[in-house]
């Protein structure tokens, strides 16, 4: 198994992602609330570029103790990455494709090497 | 740059956008199925015509409304007052990014930008020859000024002939029709019929008069006469009363772009316009496929008893629905795949199907959802992807691959 190289933790801010390549493999690290996360580059729908879209939290409806609809909301805690292809979404903690968790991206092992960070491929 | 507002007040600023690097995927699918072996034909693929707006209102004959579409185009809201706008959220808050970004793409010097773009977009997906369609002007149907329609049909058609197919070969279209006004579209096909680029022509489905009206029914037989197709092309309408009722985009899309196709289809089949027309070449643009076994089981079953009203019926409308042409996106891609198996047997996908992309609309398909789909034999997926088109639009390619696939 190799490990490959993505970035040094102090050029790597939290909120922002890589995309590293290692013969076949396309991957995309992203760096978020101080965990790093790496998944396939490749939307499970289509094949887009999975990794490379939009960081959004989860939009929640917000229902009322009477079961009425009060509105919308994003998120406090649940954050997923988009596909800019054509907008599936995936969580960024497990890859799982929100709208049916059933499916989920291939994930890598993320390494901390002193301040480096590899995924092992 | 781009400064892109993201949830809970974040944001992220964008640089530069390259839609040939969004697509490299779809470059790289391109090259692993062999797209260089055969030919891809897009049916249906988009331009945003307002980018061009200042050009096109040159091409704008009453001065009046030349006037009043110039001043509304050169202030904040490009085209607000002129084009029918509906509510909508292609770009999903801007998940699909190619929306927000395609401001910043840049074009090859000394090239259209719209020939540009499609060409890059064109080549990524391995498409050879792309039917170019308007985006904004898909709902100009609604516009409560049939003259305004008129205007800016003609202005539109003329700026497309001249300044975008005249240059790439590759790029075709069917006219967009100022179908309010049937005069106006009969003089239009005399006027547009033969040019460099005019494939056919093509009706915005979203319009409240009838196709089966008398006064059509001499453009249906010019065009029937000139062997190109005619085709409707689906949209949406979120004022449509129906449609009120619903309080997503989602909602309104996943409906409307069948709706208005289910009803002139239902409209042109029961009245006979097949039989009086036998040789039009007829084309349902981007409402999926899943209507179709639908309005197929559905007329069949109620013309059996009440074909007293359709005398001008020799078969079963079914028989009719499965004469005509469809393009394939958006395709539905069920969890039971023997459903789209089915649908593809029901509607003779083989000879009547059209592979389409979309791009660079919000739910665009790639040429891999029909070559991946494990029920189609080498040929019938050759045949969707480009071959049926080559025959019916009489495309000369001379089996050359004109998509720069590596």
């Amino acid at each position: 198994m190799a490990e490959v190289f993505v970035a040094r933790v102090a050029e790597f801010p939290d909120g922002d992602r890589r995309i590293v390549e290692h013969g076949a493999h396309n991957i995309g690290v992203f760096h978020w609330q101080g965990q790093f996360y790496a998944y396939a580059n490749m939307c499970l729908h289509q094949g887009g570029p999975a990794c490379e879209g939009l960081i959004m939290h989860k939009v929640e409806d917000v229902i009322g103790p009477d079961k009425t609809w009060l509105g919308q909301k994003f998120s406090d805690t649940e954050v997923n990455f988009v596909c800019p292809w054509h907008g599936y979404e995936y969580d960024i903690k497990t890859g799982e494709c929100v709208p049916d968790r059933r499916l989920r991206l291939k994930s890598y092992k993320v390494v901390r090497r002193g301040e480096e960070i590899y995924v092992a491929v | 740059m781009v400064d892109l507002p993201l949830s809970n007040d974040r944001r992220m600023k964008v640089e530069e956008f390259d839609s040939g690097k969004m697509l490299a995927h779809a470059a790289r699918q391109a090259k692993d199925r062999g797209y260089k072996n055969f030919p891809i034909i897009d049916i249906d693929s988009h331009h945003y015509e307002l980018e061009s707006f200042d050009q096109i209102l040159e091409y704008m004959t009453d001065p009046v409304m030349k006037q009043l579409a110039q001043m509304a185009n050169s202030g904040n809201s490009k085209g607000v007052g002129v084009m029918p706008g509906g509510v909508g959220y292609q770009d999903m808050g801007g998940r699909v990014t190619r929306y927000p970004l395609r401001r910043i793409e840049k074009g090859e010097p000394g090239v259209h930008r719209d020939v540009s773009l499609t060409r890059r977009w064109m080549d990524a997906l391995g498409v050879d020859i792309a039917v170019l369609f308007p985006s904004p002007m898909l709902q100009l149907g609604l516009h409560p000024q049939v003259e305004a329609e008129v205007a800016l049909a003609w202005a539109y058609n003329r700026w497309l002939c001249e300044r975008v197919l005249q240059e790439e070969s590759r790029i075709v279209s069917m006219l967009y029709l100022p179908f309010n006004d049937p005069e106006e579209s009969y003089k239009m096909v005399k006027e547009f019929a033969g040019k460099k680029g005019v494939a056919g022509f093509m009706v915005t489905s979203v319009r409240y008069k009838p196709v089966h009206h008398n006064s059509y029914m001499k453009i249906y037989a010019l065009i029937e006469e000139l062997g190109v197709p005619l085709a409707f092309h689906a949209g949406y309408n979120w004022n449509e009363n129906s449609m009120t009722l619903m309080n997503k985009f989602i909602s309104v899309h996943a409906l409307g772009f069948v709706w208005y196709n289910m009803v002139h289809m239902t409209n042109w089949v029961l009245n006979g316009i097949p039989e009086r027309f036998p040789k039009l070449k007829v084309i349902w643009i981007e409402s999926g496929l899943a209507w179709l076994p639908f309005m197929i089981q559905r007329l069949d079953n109620e013309y059996l008893m009440r074909s007293s009203e359709c005398p001008g019926l020799k078969k079963l409308p079914g028989e009719y629905i499965t004469d005509m042409f469809y393009t394939s996106q958006p395709m539905e891609i069920p969890r039971d795949m023997s459903l789209l198996e089915a649908t593809f047997k029901c509607i003779k996908a083989e000879t009547q199907l059209l592979y389409s992309s979309d791009y660079p609309h919000w739910d665009f398909d790639l040429p891999s959802t029909i070559y991946d789909l494990p029920f189609l034999k080498e040929k019938a997926k050759r045949d969707i992807l480009g071959g049926t088109a080559v025959k019916l639009f009489k495309l000369n390619i001379n089996g050359q691959k004109l998509a720069k696939v590596a």
